[in-house]
């Protein structure tokens, strides 16, 4: 198992990049602890995918290097890297038995077939699929084919980390939660560091000590589930993480008051905003109240989602989600108000925090 | 669930019913009809009954023709199939290559027969063809008008060049299928290239190698049209494969009962052989 650092990693599909929107992925450059498990959410054509091939190997960054416990491996193949993947769809071995596939990484290795056999074994008690040691492969469903890929990544317990490529798109709704709690167990048990890609934010926010969210070929920010709720760093996670996602408003910054259309609301501090910047504020709908106090709303429409409802308004001229109690009642002229300690402002996208 | 029958749909299989009947069911029959009478012309026939049959399973004549083209097809499927493998495996993936490649590949397989047969009749001679007069200028006794192995490396060498690309096309379309994360995959479980052909490439390729081998041994057991044009059969009869050794009956000699129940032993051979094909060859699926 090892630590990964992503060293100023930049990376172009086409050769000569002339400018910022030629690269798939702009500039990364972080460091991701041994042992952890790391969601790398995104919506599609993000770059997630590209990121993960490039630690895999099967992508030679344009720039940057890529070092596992600190020894550079950017020049280094994929089987040199000595890391699993296990790919969106079950890649096995068709003819091959479900015990040949898992001895396929390791005789390939030269390893001693006692010890392959031991292993192997081991592993199929671990993925639970030991009545099947003798079946072929192809027979199987899609999620004991997901776990034959699995072990044939866990099955050598040298792997410097495993990566997931959206590995539960294939896999029944019931069956994936099965796999994935699963996976979080094997994860607990075996300590391998792991890097897990999905655009399904359920998927990660679960699964991950650590989300990495990914936008426009940069990571825009890397937290705690709860980090990524509370203080969005970009408007995009914000919108992205979240069902509704956070209501972004067009706002201004005057000294410590901030102002939405005719609205005000008074700060506790004055956020540090540079002359010509875009300015918005951020608020998600789980912080705004209604009621008889505060800025008057037009309610448009309410969505009852079982437990709770979203009621969509239109505040100071702009669409607002806001997420009510189910035996929500609407005063006649209904108003809402914002949970100061909630509120996010953000400059050009980026969120400006309270110290700056 | 209940199943709806409607005996009206027999209606809309009834044109291409009709279509078959025409077209093959009773042109069979009266091959079959043929193949038990006699005639000397006039149109009166005669009841031969299994005479011509008896024939026919004891010349020697049609005995040699078969085991010829037994050899023939066997021929051609050991080198057709291996090199159209090959040539797949090597095919461009992606790029301007690959437009080219294709083009290239399904030019032989455009031409007609007999002009595939003309251009290597031609080719061949040793007074004015480029390769016959190329290889005598080297010294190479070669003439596959005098010489039977000459005659034959003659005509397995044109049905190579004509057909080996049916074999490549459809590899190739096999192998296109293939989704990257299987090599991807097999990168990382650290699998050498043969292991890359045996376990990934073969597997996906079995079900058009399938259709290549027996599309290849039914065209190569029929073969006709180009031995007929650059051998015409020989020299002697060591080209006359069953088709020509047929026509010779048929046409040449117009012995039409003895030429039909030839036809009919020959379609039966071509029948039996496809069929235990196609069985050894997918018995693996049914196993396990």
């Amino acid at each position: 198992m090892a630590r990964i650092t992503l060293d100023h990693i930049r990376h172009a599909y086409g050769p000569n990049p002339k400018s910022d929107a030629a690269y798939a992925l702009r500039e990364v450059d972080h460091e991701w602890a041994d042992g952890g498990a790391y969601a790398l959410l995104g919506p599609s054509g993000c770059g997630k995918t590209t990121l993960l091939n490039i630690i895999s190997g099967l992508l030679q960054p344009s720039h940057g290097r890529i070092l596992f416990d600190g020894n550079d491996v950017t020049n280094l193949s994929t089987q040199e890297r000595n890391i699993a993947q296990v790919f969106q769809f079950p890649v096995i071995y068709d003819t091959m038995t479900v015990y040949d596939n898992l001895a396929f990484p390791l005789r390939n290795r030269g390893i001693a077939e006692p010890d392959v056999d031991r292993r192997v074994r081991e592993m199929l008690e671990i993925i639970d699929l030991s009545d099947w040691s003798n079946r072929k492969a192809q027979r199987l469903t899609a999620d004991q084919k997901q776990k034959i890929s699995l072990g044939r990544g866990l099955v050598r317990n040298d792997v410097n980390a495993i990566l997931f490529d959206e590995p539960l798109t294939v896999i029944d709704p019931h069956m994936k939660w099965v796999l994935r709690s699963q996976l979080k167990r094997f994860h607990k048990q075996f300590g391998f560091t792991m890097v897990y890609v999905t655009h399904d934010q359920t998927e990660a926010l679960t699964f991950a000590d650590k989300v990495v969210v990914m936008y426009d070929g940069q990571i825009v920010q890397i937290g705690t589930p709860a980090e990524l709720f509370e203080r969005p760093s970009h408007t995009f996670v914000g919108y992205f993480i979240g069902s509704p996602g956070m209501n972004v408003m067009p706002a201004e910054v005057h000294g410590s008051t901030i102002t939405l259309g005719s609205e005000a609301i008074a700060l506790d501090h004055a956020p540090k905003i540079a002359a010509g910047d875009k300015v918005e504020l951020g608020i998600r709908p789980e912080f705004i109240r209604i009621g008889r106090e505060g800025m008057p709303v037009t309610v448009t429409r309410v969505e009852d989602i079982g437990r709770r409802k979203i009621v969509r308004a239109n505040l100071a001229g702009q669409p607002i989600a806001i997420v009510a109690s189910e035996d929500i009642e609407f005063p006649t002229e209904p108003r809402v108000t914002f949970d100061p300690g909630a509120l996010n402002i953000y400059a050009n996208s980026w969120r400006v925090g309270r110290e700056a | 669930m209940e199943k709806t029958w409607n005996n009206k749909a027999w209606f809309l299989v009834l044109p291409v019913l009709l279509l078959v009947a025409f077209s093959a069911a009773i042109p069979l029959m009266t091959v079959v009809n043929y193949s038990v009478q006699d005639t000397f012309g006039n149109n009166a026939f005669f009841w031969a009954g299994t005479d011509w049959f008896d024939d026919i399973l004891h010349s020697a004549r049609f005995w040699e023709a078969l085991q010829r083209n037994l050899l023939f097809s066997f021929i051609i499927l050991a080198l057709e199939i291996p090199l159209g493998i090959f040539i797949a495996l090597n095919m461009p993936k992606k790029g301007i290559g690959v437009p080219v490649c294709l083009v290239l590949m399904a030019l032989p397989l455009l031409i007609p027969w007999n002009v595939v047969g003309t251009i290597w009749q031609v080719f061949g001679r040793v007074d004015i063809g480029l390769l016959g007069h190329t290889l005598a200028a080297l010294g190479i006794d070669y003439n596959y008008v005098r010489d039977p192995l000459d005659a034959w490396i003659t005509v397995v060498v044109m049905d190579v060049w004509h057909w080996t690309s049916l074999v490549v096309l459809l590899c190739y379309a096999g192998l296109v299928s293939i989704p990257d994360a299987y090599y991807q995959a097999a990168k990382i479980d650290g699998a050498s290239r043969w292991s890359v052909f045996r376990y990934i490439q073969l597997p996906k390729m079995k079900r058009v190698l399938l259709i290549a081998v027996l599309l290849r041994f039914m065209d190569s057991f029929m073969i006709y049209t180009e031995p007929f044009v650059v051998t015409g059969g020989g020299p002697g009869n060591s080209t006359t494969f069953l088709s020509i050794d047929l026509v010779k009956t048929a046409v040449g000699q117009f012995d039409l009962g003895p030429a039909a129940a030839m036809s009919i032993v020959y379609f039966l051979i071509i029948l039996l052989l496809s069929w235990i094909f196609y069985t050894v060859m997918t018995s693996s699926d049914a196993d396990n």
